[in-house]
């Protein structure tokens, strides 16, 4: 399915962009993440298991079980350091 | 009775004002017998004595989430406290020592469930609204890490917090 991945603060500067739409078949958040590790390039350090990454699905955090939709936005950053 | 020029969640770039933050949240309501506010600032600093360590701070947010998820949190304090009304303002952006980063505001009847839902609302906003900061040190540019002390804070709430 097709899915819009956006990436900010330190996330966004590792991957060296700030969005992409990718068509995957993923199924699940984490299964995203996964599939963009195995992709290599920059994805492959920043979103590492070893890294601390938060994630969200159409604008409401959520965690790696989580279920893509079709034409979703999901989004990867770092822990949030607002306030 | 709010203000509709003043919406309650407000991202921005622009200084706040609190006396007119206040007034709005108030809206002349005479059941408000108390008003609750907390402003964060920001530090020269990034350790206790580290006088100019700190030169700006940037701001970056998810625009859409970062509203949708404080309306949120605003909703959740109506709904735990006995509270009137909340505002959340946010800045985003450059911003130098000692200006305004955040205001949250409450009002209610008498000032024990302001202050607990004033407290509530920065604790749930510092894990669970998509902010980022980068600190500009004389040694360059770099994002300020999460602290565990946030999550152990809005865990007092009852609230999971996964963050840091």
């Amino acid at each position: 399915m097709k899915v819009t991945v956006r990436y900010f603060a330190s996330m966004r500067e590792a991957m060296g962009c700030s969005s992409e739409v990718l068509d995957t078949q993923a199924s699940t958040l984490g299964e995203l993440r996964s599939a963009l590790i195995a992709r290599g390039g920059a994805g492959a350090e920043a979103l590492g298991t070893n890294r601390s990454v938060r994630m969200a699905l159409n604008q409401v955090m959520s965690d790696a079980s989580t279920a893509l939709t079709e034409s979703c936005e999901v989004a990867f950053f770092p822990p949030v350091t607002g306030g | 009775m709010e203000n509709p020029t003043l919406p309650r969640v407000r991202v921005q770039t622009q200084p706040f004002d609190v006396a007119a933050e206040l007034a709005a949240l108030q809206a002349g309501d005479p059941r408000v017998g108390a008003i609750c506010s907390f402003v964060g600032t920001v530090r020269d600093r990034n350790a206790p004595g580290a006088a100019g360590s700190v030169q700006a701070m940037e701001l970056e947010h998810y625009p859409g989430m970062t509203e949708k998820s404080i309306e949120a949190m605003v909703d959740e304090a109506l709904w735990r406290f006995d509270i009137f009304g909340a505002r959340v303002v946010h800045r985003v952006g450059v911003l130098q020592p000692t200006e305004g980063v955040v205001l949250v505001a409450v009002s209610s009847a008498h000032r024990g469930q302001s202050f607990q839902a004033c407290e509530f609302l920065m604790d749930y906003l510092k894990t669970q609204a998509p902010f980022w900061k980068k600190e500009t040190t004389p040694e360059g540019a770099h994002w300020v890490d999460a602290r565990v002390s946030d999550d152990e804070a809005l865990a007092r709430w009852g609230i999971a917090a996964r963050n840091a």
